[in-house]
């Protein structure tokens, strides 16, 4: 009942992005609206939206004369770009995690770091994706070199510890006091009261942050892989394909779309991380008595 | 032997700065065994501080305190007394079981025993039923005795309360003394109870401790001698007078008088 409801309501959210892409190119100018020289709606011509149905139909066309169909070549591309987020994903919400940890131990880390943690954010992601690459390039693990992937995944962990860091940070301190004091009373050291009061209590707060980590980990391994270079990936897609947009419009949407749908299996699988841990929320009942 | 002395205690908050507060002045009490006393006066009188100070949760500027004849810290790290707050503080995310469960856990209590012993102990506040639930299942006064079952779950000679039935409505909270009065009996547990209630200190203790703020002291000690502690007491005659002695020890202390016991 309640798959078939969410079921609906994507069919549904789907059903309006295709009315409203269809529709537009049905009323809006070719060449866009420009008010005073500044273009405020799109152009609608087939070269700057395709209609979807020239995008699906492009999906089942080999991607380049005679090689394999664009859609497998797009979802191995997805399929790469996952892989790498994930383990930014994973470095990222580690890292993220042990500094909310040291922050909420250290009033002086808390003080001295945060703002650092910060500032990290406002640094440029395509100004930092090559001096990745050059400090990593000449790292080696015993027999294995570094790979060009590692630098991506580096870039993606970059942008997804941020949120961690912050929510848990946050999670960590909200126990209240009265909570904090029991444990006391019950002689518990830090490390206990961690384990038993302020890892637990931080759960509401680190699940919303684990999500907008995969969305920033995505979007730090597509933009990663594009301004390194890295071949393989849905980001390199992107922008082989957008070269091409002249001639075959509709090929990038393909690469756009698998780029989508990275997105939506990285909160996808995100959101599974929190089943097991949140059972006590799902059933509030209020017995009076 | 004595539950609590608390000799010469003050606490100062922000010494040597501009919002220097003196929370406790010099403050001398003792809690017999098995003996019930509250600590009444208006807000910022130090009493919660001073339920700290015994608990340890909160260093003493000066002077010294003794739980069950040893220093306060170090009854602490032994669990010697049980602690129960105005808010319950339960884990939302343990079951009620699991919340009784917590101190015997951190004790090393084996998964067995445990279980065992908080099931005795939801019994006793008469919750068995609820063992499953959580505790956002539960309303204010379950939850409450969810909170006292916990503090009594490691079965400490000395509890202590910070105005534990104040965020009930006054049906539940009449109830709740009661059984909070049974309870102590049947265990034998020495209570230093933290209130704002004049007639919850009076139906509730042997004792009842009057303070003052600006600096917090104590400033009288009424014997409450009640020959029962059933509900029909808080019609009677004595317990009245109590009432209105304890009253008029407030009024006094708030005007700045320092009134003699």
């Amino acid at each position: 009942m309640k798959a078939a409801r969410t079921l609906g309501a994507v069919a549904l959210g789907v059903l309006a992005f295709v009315v409203l892409w269809e529709g537009y190119k049905l009323v809006g100018n070719p060449d866009g609206t420009v008010i005073l020289g500044v273009r405020i709606l799109p152009r609608a011509d087939d070269l700057s939206m395709p209609h979807l149905y020239d995008m699906a139909g492009r999906l089942t066309r080999p991607e380049l004369a005679g090689g394999r169909p664009i859609w497998i070549v797009v979802l191995q591309a997805a399929a790469f770009t996952l892989g790498i987020t994930a383990v930014g994903f994973a470095i990222g919400a580690l890292v993220g995690l042990l500094l909310a940890v040291a922050m909420q131990r250290f009033r002086i880390v808390e003080r001295g770091l945060l703002p650092y943690v910060i500032l990290s954010q406002t640094v440029p992601l395509v100004a930092l994706a090559p001096l990745v690459a050059g400090w990593s390039g000449n790292l080696r693990f015993g027999p294995y070199p570094w790979q060009d992937w590692m630098t991506v995944s580096v870039i993606a962990a970059y942008l997804a510890f941020f949120p961690v860091a912050v929510g848990m940070l946050r999670g960590l301190q909200s126990p209240p006091a009265a909570g904090v004091e029991l444990m006391t009373s019950y002689a518990a050291g830090w490390w206990r009261t961690l384990l038993k009061l302020r890892l637990p209590a931080s759960l509401p707060y680190l699940f919303p942050a684990l999500r907008l980590a995969g969305a920033a980990a995505v979007v730090g391994a597509v933009v990663g892989e594009i301004s390194t270079g890295t071949r393989g990936g849905i980001g390199r897609l992107i922008i082989e394909y957008s070269r091409e947009a002249t001639s075959d419009p509709a090929k990038v949407y393909t690469a756009m779309l698998g780029a989508a749908i990275l997105g939506l299996v990285v909160a996808g699988l995100v959101g599974l991380l929190e089943l097991p841990l949140m059972r006590h929320r799902r059933r509030v009942e209020v017995a009076t008595l | 032997m004595t539950a609590v002395v608390v000799s010469g205690v003050t606490k100062v908050f922000n010494a040597g700065r501009a919002d220097e507060v003196t929370a406790l002045s010099d403050v001398d009490l003792t809690v017999g065994d098995g003996e019930f006393v509250s600590l009444i006066g208006p807000s910022g009188c130090g009493k919660s501080t001073l339920l700290r100070h015994i608990g340890d949760l909160l260093p003493p500027t000066r002077g010294s305190i003794t739980v069950a004849g040893q220093p306060a810290a170090r009854a602490r790290l032994k669990q010697e007394y049980g602690i129960a707050f105005q808010q319950s503080g339960l884990f939302e995310w343990r079951t009620v079981q699991r919340n009784v469960e917590l101190p015997l856990e951190l004790r090393g209590m084996s998964r067995v025993d445990r279980q065992a012993r908080a099931r005795e102990m939801l019994e006793l506040v008469g919750l068995s039923e609820f063992a499953g639930h959580y505790p956002a299942q539960l309303s204010g006064g379950m939850q409450q005795r969810v909170a006292i079952a916990r503090a009594l779950a490691v079965s400490p000679p000395l509890l202590l309360m910070d105005e534990p039935f104040g965020a009930l409505d006054e049906m539940t909270r009449e109830r709740l003394q009661s059984e909070l009065l049974q309870i102590c009996a049947k265990t034998r547990t020495s209570t230093v109870f933290v209130t704002h209630s004049i007639s919850e200190a009076v139906f509730l203790s042997d004792r009842v401790v009057v303070m003052s703020p600006r600096p917090g002291r104590i400033t009288t000690t009424v014997d409450v001698d009640l020959l029962s502690r059933d509900d029909s007491v808080r019609q009677s005659e004595k317990y009245f007078a109590a009432v209105t002695e304890v009253r008029q020890a407030l009024r006094g202390g708030t005007q700045g008088r320092t009134a003699t016991p």
